[in-house]
C-alpha cells in the first residue's frame, strides 16, 4: 500500500513538473513575441493600452467560463459555444421587445440563464456517453447546434416564433436579418461606471469589477463541498465514484456552470461591441477563448483565473498588434491576420500534444 | 419484430435514417417535377470528387488511428502539386499527372512525420488530429501568401505577389478526368474518367488490404497487444496506415479540384476532413471497423442528400437551408458516432 502511494506521488510530481514548465514557457514566448510585435507595430503605447483594456473587459468572462470543466476533468469545453447561443436568444428576445439600457441589459441575463441551463444540461449528458473524448465531443456538438440554430432563426423565426420590432427579420418575413442592431443595450453595462483617466484611455470600471468578483467567486465555489468533489472528479473518476461522489451528476453541473458563465460572457461581449452578427457572432468564441485560456499558462488539466486574464490579455494584444508589426516587416498587414490565427489554432493544438503526450509518459 | 431488429442492426442506425429521409426527398423531387437525369448525373460526379477523399480515412481506420481528422494536411500537400503543375503551365493529363507526381512524394514525408507524432499519443489522435490539421492549414495561409510561385495565373493581379484564394484552372487541368470518355445516356452525363479513377483507387486500396503487409496493418489495427505478441511492429503500421491516408487525401484533392473548376487555397480546407469523415460514418463505418463498401455506400447517400435537398429546399423554402441541412445531418452523424458504447478507447 504505501509503495503504491508512494508511485502515485511520483507520477503527480513528474505531471506537475510538465505542467510547471507549460505554466511558465508558454506565457513568456508570448510575452516575447508581444514585445517584439509591439516593437514592430510602432503603434502609440495609449492606444494600445486601450485597446487591451478594452478587449479584456469584453472577453475575459467567457475565457473564466471554461475553468470549472478543466477543473472537473473534462478538458477545454467547446461547448460554450451553446453558452453564447443561450446569450445571443437573450439579446434578439429583448431587442424585439425594444428593451434597452441597463434594465434591458438585466432581463437579457435573467432570460439567458434558463436557456443556458437546459443547454449545459444537454452538453453534460452528451459528453458523460463520450468521456475520455470530451474535447472533440464538444467541438462537434459545437458545431451540431449551430446547425440547429441556423435552422430556428432562419426557417422559424417569423413562421412559428412570431417577431414584433420591424427590420429584425429579412423582407420575406422568414428568418432574422444577418446582423441585429443592439444600440439599446450598447455599453449597457460599461457606462454605468466609466472613467477616462488620460486622454485616450478609457476604462469600463464597472465591467473589470464584475470580472474580479467573477474570480473571487470562482476561488470560493472551488473550497466548497461541490467544488472539492469536482477537483476529485477531475483528479481521478474511479476513485471520485468509489468515495461516494455521483460522478456523471457533478459532471454535468460543471458543464452547467460553464455555459451559463458563457452565455453571461456573450452578452457582455456583444453588448461591447454593439451588433449581434447573428449567424456568426458565436461561431469562434470557443476557438478564441480556450486559445488566450492556454497562452496564459493553462493546461487541459489545470486551469486558474490569473492565467485566464494573462492569457486573455496577451492573446487580445497580438490582435491589435499583429496586422501592424505585419505591415511593417513584411509589408503586408495580411501576414499578420494569418499569423493570430495561426496562433490560436497552434496553441491549442501545441497544448493538446503536450498533454496527450505527456498522458502517454504516465501510463 | 426480431427480424425487423436483425436488419436495423445489420444496416445501421446512420445508414437507415439517412436513406429514409433520401427516400423522401428524392419523392418530393419526384412531385415538385425537378429534372431526375440532372439531379443523376449531379450525384455521380460528386461521387467521384469526394469519393477519394473519403476513402482517404481507410487505411487510417485499418491500422487503428481512428478517424483521420488531419486529412487537410494531405490536403494541403496535394494543392502544392496542383500548383506546382500549373506554374509550370502544363494542361490536360501531362498536368494532372505532375501534380499527383509532385504531390505524392511531399505527402508521403508529411505523413511519415505525422505518424510518428501520432505514435506518441495514442488514445488522443482524433481530437489532437483535428487541431493539427488545423494549425497546418492556418500555417500553410502564411505560405500561401509568400509562395515563390510566379505564373500570372497563380498569383494576384495586382501588388504581383501571393497566391490568389480561388484559382481558375480553366486552362490547364480543369475536367480532364470528368471529360475522358464522357458520354451521355437518357439526358445524365456519365464522367467516365472521373469515375473509372475513383474505381482505380477503391480497388487499389481494397487490393493492398489483400496482400501480406495489408493483412499485417489490419492485424495491428485490430488488437495492438496480439500484433505485437506475433511480432508485428505496431509503431511502423500505424505511420503506413497514416502514410496512405495522408497520400490519398493529396490525390483526392486533385481529383476534386479538376472536377470542381478552381483550386481553393487558403482557409477552404480548413473543415474539409468532417464531411468525409460524416460520409464514411453514415456508410456504416466504425471508429474502428472499416470497409470500402462503406467508403461506396456512404458518398452516394451523403453526396445523392446534397445534390437532391437543394433544389427541393430552394423550392419549400430558402437556399440557404440545405447548407444548414448539410451541417446539422454532417456533424450529427459524428456526434453519434463518438457517443457510441462501441466507440473504443481513441479520442
Amino acid at each position: 500500500m504505501d509503495n503504491h502511494l508512494q508511485i502515485e506521488e511520483i507520477k503527480v510530481k513528474k505531471q506537475t513538473n510538465v505542467e510547471r514548465i507549460m505554466g511558465f514557457i508558454v506565457p513568456i514566448v508570448f510575452i516575447v513575441l508581444c514585445a517584439v510585435g509591439y516593437y514592430l507595430s510602432e503603434l502609440p503605447f495609449i492606444f494600445v493600452l486601450n485597446e487591451v483594456i478594452i478587449r479584456l473587459g469584453r472577453n475575459s468572462f467567457l475565457v473564466i467560463s471554461l475553468i470549472i470543466p478543466v477543473i472537473a476533468g473534462m478538458g477545454l469545453n467547446f461547448g460554450i459555444v451553446l453558452g453564447a447561443m443561450a446569450g445571443q436568444m437573450a439579446l434578439i428576445f429583448i431587442t424585439n421587445y425594444s428593451l434597452e439600457g441597463a434594465g434591458g441589459l438585466l432581463i437579457a441575463i435573467l432570460v439567458s440563464t434558463p436557456v443556458a441551463i437546459v443547454f449545459g444540461y444537454l452538453v453534460g449528458r452528451v459528453l458523460n456517453k463520450a468521456k475520455g473524448k470530451e474535447m472533440i465531443t464538444s467541438m462537434i456538438l459545437g458545431f451540431f447546434s449551430n446547425g440547429l440554430y441556423q435552422l430556428i432563426f432562419l426557417l422559424f423565426a417569423g413562421t412559428i416564433i412570431p417577431f414584433k420590432k420591424e427590420g429584425l427579420l429579412l423582407s420575406t418575413g422568414m428568418g432574422l436579418r444577418n446582423s441585429v442592431d443592439l444600440a439599446g443595450v450598447r455599453y449597457a453595462m460599461d457606462d454605468i461606471i466609466k472613467i477616462r483617466p488620460y486622454p485616450g484611455l478609457t476604462v469600463p470600471v464597472f465591467t473589470l469589477v464584475v470580472i474580479v468578483l467573477l474570480c473571487l467567486t470562482l476561488t470560493f465555489f472551488l473550497k466548497t463541498k461541490l467544488g472539492q468533489e469536482m477537483r476529485t472528479v477531475g483528479q481521478n473518476m474511479h476513485i471520485a465514484q468509489v468515495a461516494g461522489i455521483n460522478v456523471d451528476r457533478t459532471r454535468i453541473i460543471a458543464i452547467i456552470i460553464s455555459t451559463v458563465l458563457a452565455a453571461w460572457g456573450q452578452i457582455i461581449f456583444l453588448q461591447n461591441i454593439g451588433t449581434l452578427n447573428t449567424y456568426g457572432s458565436h461561431e469562434q468564441v470557443g476557438l478564441f477563448a480556450v486559445a488566450s485560456l492556454l497562452i496564459g499558462g493553462a493546461s487541459v488539466t489545470k486551469a486558474t483565473y490569473r492565467q485566464a486574464l494573462m492569457g486573455t490579455f496577451m492573446f487580445h494584444m497580438l490582435f491589435i498588434i499583429s496586422p501592424m508589426a505585419g505591415q511593417n516587416l513584411m509589408n503586408d498587414s495580411q501576414i499578420g491576420e494569418f499569423f493570430r490565427v495561426f496562433v490560436a489554432y497552434g496553441v491549442i493544438g501545441l497544448a493538446l500534444l503536450l498533454h496527450a503526450w505527456q498522458r502517454r509518459g504516465k501510463k | 419484430m426480431e427480424g425487423l431488429k436483425n436488419f436495423v442492426d445489420k444496416v445501421g442506425y446512420p445508414r437507415l435514417i439517412i436513406g429514409a429521409f433520401l427516400f423522401i426527398l428524392c419523392v418530393m423531387a419526384a412531385v415538385l417535377a425537378i429534372p431526375v437525369p440532372g439531379l443523376i448525373g449531379d450525384i455521380l460526379t460528386r461521387v467521384g470528387m469526394n469519393g477519394i477523399l473519403v476513402l482517404a480515412l481507410v487505411p487510417a481506420i485499418q491500422a487503428g488511428v481512428g478517424l483521420n481528422f488531419a486529412l487537410p494536411i494531405g490536403i494541403v500537400c496535394g494543392l502544392i502539386g496542383a500548383l506546382v503543375s500549373i506554374e509550370f503551365k502544363l494542361g490536360g493529363f501531362t498536368g494532372f499527372f505532375t501534380a499527383l507526381v509532385v504531390a505524392i512524394p511531399i505527402a508521403a514525408i508529411v505523413g511519415y512525420f505525422y505518424g510518428q507524432m501520432l505514435n506518441r499519443i495514442k488514445g488522443q489522435e482524433m481530437t489532437v488530429g483535428t487541431y493539427v490539421g488545423f494549425s497546418v492549414v492556418s500555417g500553410m495561409c502564411i505560405f500561401w501568401l509568400l509562395a515563390p510561385f510566379r505564373s500570372p495565373e497563380l498569383i494576384w493581379a495586382v501588388g504581383g505577389s501571393g497566391l490568389r484564394v480561388t484559382i481558375s484552372l480553366e486552362s490547364t487541368i480543369d475536367k480532364v478526368l470528368n471529360g475522358f470518355l464522357s458520354f451521355n445516356v437518357a439526358g445524365v452525363q456519365i464522367p467516365t474518367g472521373l469515375l473509372a479513377f475513383f474505381a482505380l483507387c477503391c480497388i487499389a486500396v481494397w487490393v493492398f488490404g489483400k496482400t501480406k503487409s495489408g493483412a499485417i496493418m489490419n492485424a495491428a489495427g485490430a488488437n495492438e497487444k496480439f500484433a505485437t505478441a506475433t511480432g508485428i511492429n505496431v509503431n511502423q503500421q500505424r505511420i503506413l496506415g497514416i502514410v496512405l491516408s495522408t497520400v490519398l487525401a493529396a490525390i483526392g484533392i486533385i481529383v476534386y479540384s479538376q472536377s470542381f473548376g478552381f483550386l481553393q487555397l487558403y482557409n477552404a480546407p480548413l473543415m474539409a476532413a468532417f464531411p468525409a469523415v460524416a460520409a464514411i460514418l453514415i456508410g456504416g463505418a466504425s471508429i474502428k471497423k472499416v470497409a470500402i463498401s462503406h467508403v461506396i455506400i456512404g458518398t452516394f447517400l451523403f453526396q445523392a442528400l446534397l445534390v437532391v435537398s437543394l433544389p427541393v429546399i430552394n423550392i419549400l423554402a430558402d437556399g440557404s437551408m440545405s447548407e444548414v441541412i448539410r451541417a446539422i445531418v454532417q456533424n450529427g452523424i459524428i456526434l453519434y458516432a463518438l457517443t457510441r458504447e462501441t466507440g473504443g478507447d481513441l479520442a
